[in-house]
């Protein structure tokens, strides 16, 4: 049966909470809306106003009540509303929701869910466009996970709303109708398990979440070069699975890396790091990083200038095989 | 056309123009109506112990500060009656959620005060067990254990269990947006929470006035639509009356309340601090004219609640204290460094195997 993102993602919410009474939900207009993208549409219907509901406007209030129940014995997840407006509960991701758990030497659990629509591409006002996964990466004690297609979606939810540790996950909001044949429940591999997408031979583009799909098409019209391009999807930046990007890169010795975000000090740069460090005499060229520009999300008329797409990441791949 | 009333009506809410007080300076007991006192000559004697062991736990970590064997230290002295009487109204089942003064609290709810000062020692980040003393782990980002603190009351509600929750924090933090926040929500959920702040006069040099141009601290709660309540926060009767009345207020499921108990900070913000920067000899002596401990000993010894046996046995036991967290404290050793790969995850990543295998190698090569 063909499912979108947003179904998956739907459905994930609905079966956590059936299994387990203990899984809250509340953000801005999660309740009796369903959320702006309709995640968690008819959840209130089914569960109550006690188990999904409204909060008021305010995101640390939201990640930071989160904090508390989750201490209290809850398994809060929340929807930041879009990427842009998740800085505010910055401070109670970074200070609290991070490290309560190894200040308190292990005495203090948070299985907390913060989700976030993430990334551009929809024609959005500004602020509703944004990739901000690598300032989360760069924390000790979250898990970063970001699904690229609809069964990884569900499993990966479903696997995020079950973690003890802390999640912050990523959902690639312009492929929120994206397509896929499956049956849910679906259950793909653990975090930490990064997934080949495409086996290939010429060199390796690596990607997550939204850019899953722009780098299978990439490999689609590279076909017509002759390059046969292997697509590995990270499913989770942390845990990263180093083994399966490094298998590849050694197999290819090529490697670009691919997303939405600027360049500059972005999670790219991490994944790059750790080929060179990993499989340097596998490289046959450095390792290259294929995003948006080092400048701030531009305005909608402007976006598929800046962000990555085929013809970028193929040039990439060329520039790559000349090296 | 005729306004329609306002729900909750906020004259209902406003707090006393008066700060409440039971003791006045001169340790003289006022009734005051609507604060009825149910204490019993036991609790008497409890209140006045908890700030006695306060005052010397306190003195206690400012010296193993001097002797190099704290980083830094943030006294209380001078806020015993407002932390002793906030937390003296709470019952067992019941949490707090602390910003990083609470020494005085701490010891009403059965935290080992050494086990608070070894955050302050650098030993690891924190060392008691919330679960166990329903006493949270010190909070120094500004108010942000306010939230913390409306989220546990909101899953207590959720849960249907009868449990009340006290967050603390200062008369600077209210101009935080977490503090802001963390109010709203609990109004709005009607959260079992009672925020209690401690108008010490100070954020570190920032006095009062160049932090809000409300009235008082307390007038903030009309706006959220709860109750505000003053009280002379050196005075451990209108604290506790005060907390009480709020407490029970949360516990009968009307929502929770603010409270500012207004005191002052007698020591410097922290050891690091040199208070004579921004305050005066004069200021300091008016309200060591108001000491919390002084009026009480007054008022106890006048009913008889105080004699010469009792104040040996607390004495002995401030002793004690003192003298466990020295022995805890000094030359206690850092903490094992393989364990700063624990507790950061109940499931690690992967690169944690070798970072551990890094940090040993460096071990053994010392
Ligand atoms: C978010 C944040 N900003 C700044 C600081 C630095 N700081 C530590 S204590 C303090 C003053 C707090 O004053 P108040 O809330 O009145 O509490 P008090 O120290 O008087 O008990 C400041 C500015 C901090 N800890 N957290
Ligand atoms: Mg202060």
């Amino acid at each position: 049966m063909a499912i979108t993102m947003a179904q998956a993602l739907n459905t994930a919410l609905h079966d956590a909470m059936e299994a387990d009474d203990k899984v809250v939900m509340f953000g801005e207009d999660v309740g009796t809306l369903g959320g702006v993208f309709r995640i968690t549409d008819k959840l209130q219907e089914r569960f109550g106003e006690k188990r999904c509901f409204d909060t008021p406007l305010a995101e640390s209030g939201i990640v930071g009540t989160a904090i508390g129940m989750a201490m209290y014995g809850y398994k809060p997840v929340v929807e930041m509303q879009f990427d842009g407006f998740t800085y505010p509960a910055f401070e109670q991701i970074v200070s609290h929701l991070a490290k309560m758990p190894n200040r308190s030497r292990g005495t203090v659990q948070l299985p907390v869910v913060v989700r976030i629509p993430y990334g551009g591409g929809i024609g959005a006002v500004e602020h509703h466009s944004e990739s901000p996964e690598a300032f989360f990466s760069h924390v000790a004690g979250l898990k970063i996970v970001s699904p690229g297609t609809p069964s990884d979606g569900y499993s990966l939810l479903r696997r995020a709303i079950d973690s003890p540790d802390p999640v912050i996950f990523f959902e690639p909001k312009r492929r929120y109708w994206l397509k896929e044949d499956a049956e849910l429940p679906v259950t793909t591999e653990p975090f930490g398990t990064a997934v080949v997408r495409r086996q290939g031979t010429t060199a390796t583009l690596l990607a997550y979440g939204p850019m899953v799909r722009t780098a299978l098409d990439t490999a689609k019209a590279a076909e017509e070069e002759g390059w046969d391009l292997e697509v590995v999807d990270l499913r989770t930046l942390n845990p990263f699975d180093a083994k399966t990007v490094v298998a590849s890169v050694a197999k290819t010795g090529h490697a670009v890396v691919i997303h939405e975000a600027q360049v500059f000090a972005g999670f790219g740069a991490e994944v790059a790091a750790q080929i060179t460090e990993r499989a340097f005499y596998d490289l046959e060229a450095p390792v290259l990083r294929v995003g948006g520009f080092d400048v701030p999300y531009p305005a909608a008329k402007l976006e598929e200038f800046f962000l990555p797409d085929t013809d970028r990441i193929l040039d990439a791949v060329e520039r790559s095989l000349s090296f | 056309m005729a306004a329609a009333p306002l729900t909750p009506d906020p004259a209902t809410l406003l707090p006393s123009l008066e700060p409440v007080q039971l003791l006045d300076n001169q340790g003289v007991l006022h009734e005051v109506d609507g604060y009825p006192l149910d204490l019993k000559d036991e609790d008497f004697r409890n209140l006045y112990r908890f700030m006695v062991l306060a005052r010397r736990v306190d003195k206690q970590g400012i010296n193993l500060q001097r002797q190099g064997q704290l980083g830094v230290y943030a006294s209380l002295l001078g806020q015993e009656a407002a932390q002793v009487g906030g937390a003296y109204a709470l019952d067992e089942q019941d949490w707090v959620f602390p910003s990083y003064r609470e020494m005085g609290a701490a010891l009403v709810r059965g935290v080992d005060p050494g086990k608070i000062l070894q955050l302050f020692r650098g030993t690891w980040l924190s060392d008691h067990d919330p679960h166990a003393t329903h006493f949270g782990l010190l909070s120094i980002p500004i108010a942000t254990q306010a939230l913390h603190a409306v989220g546990f009351a909101m899953g207590a509600k959720l849960d249907g269990k009868d449990l009340v929750v006290m967050s603390y924090f200062g008369d600077g933090a209210t101009s935080e947006g977490d503090a802001h926040e963390a109010m709203n929500f609990a109004a709005v959920y009607d959260a079992p929470c009672v925020f209690y702040v401690q108008n010490n006069q100070y954020a570190i040099s920032v006095p009062l006035s160049k932090q809000t141009k409300a009235p008082t601290i307390a007038h903030k709660a009309v706006g959220y639509g709860m109750p505000g309540y003053r009280c002379d926060g050196n005075d451990v009767l209108a604290s506790y009356a005060v907390a009480k009345q709020a407490v029970e207020r949360a516990r009968a499921g009307e929502g929770p309340s603010l409270i500012e108990a207004i005191t002052y900070r007698m020591e410097a913000h922290t050891t690091a601090d040199d208070p004579t920067r921004y305050r005066t000899a004069e200021e300091l002596a008016e309200w060591n004219a108001r000491d919390p401990i002084a009026r009480f000993e007054t008022f106890l010894t006048k009913e008889g609640l105080l004699d010469d046996a009792f104040r040996a046995q607390i004495d002995d036991e401030a002793k004690a204290y003192a003298a466990r967290m020295r022995e805890e404290i000094y030359d206690a050793p850092h903490g094992d460094p393989l364990e700063l790969f624990e507790h950061v995850y109940v499931e690690p990543p992967a690169s944690y195997d070798e970072q551990r295998a890094l940090l040993r190698r460096e071990l053994e090569a010392q």
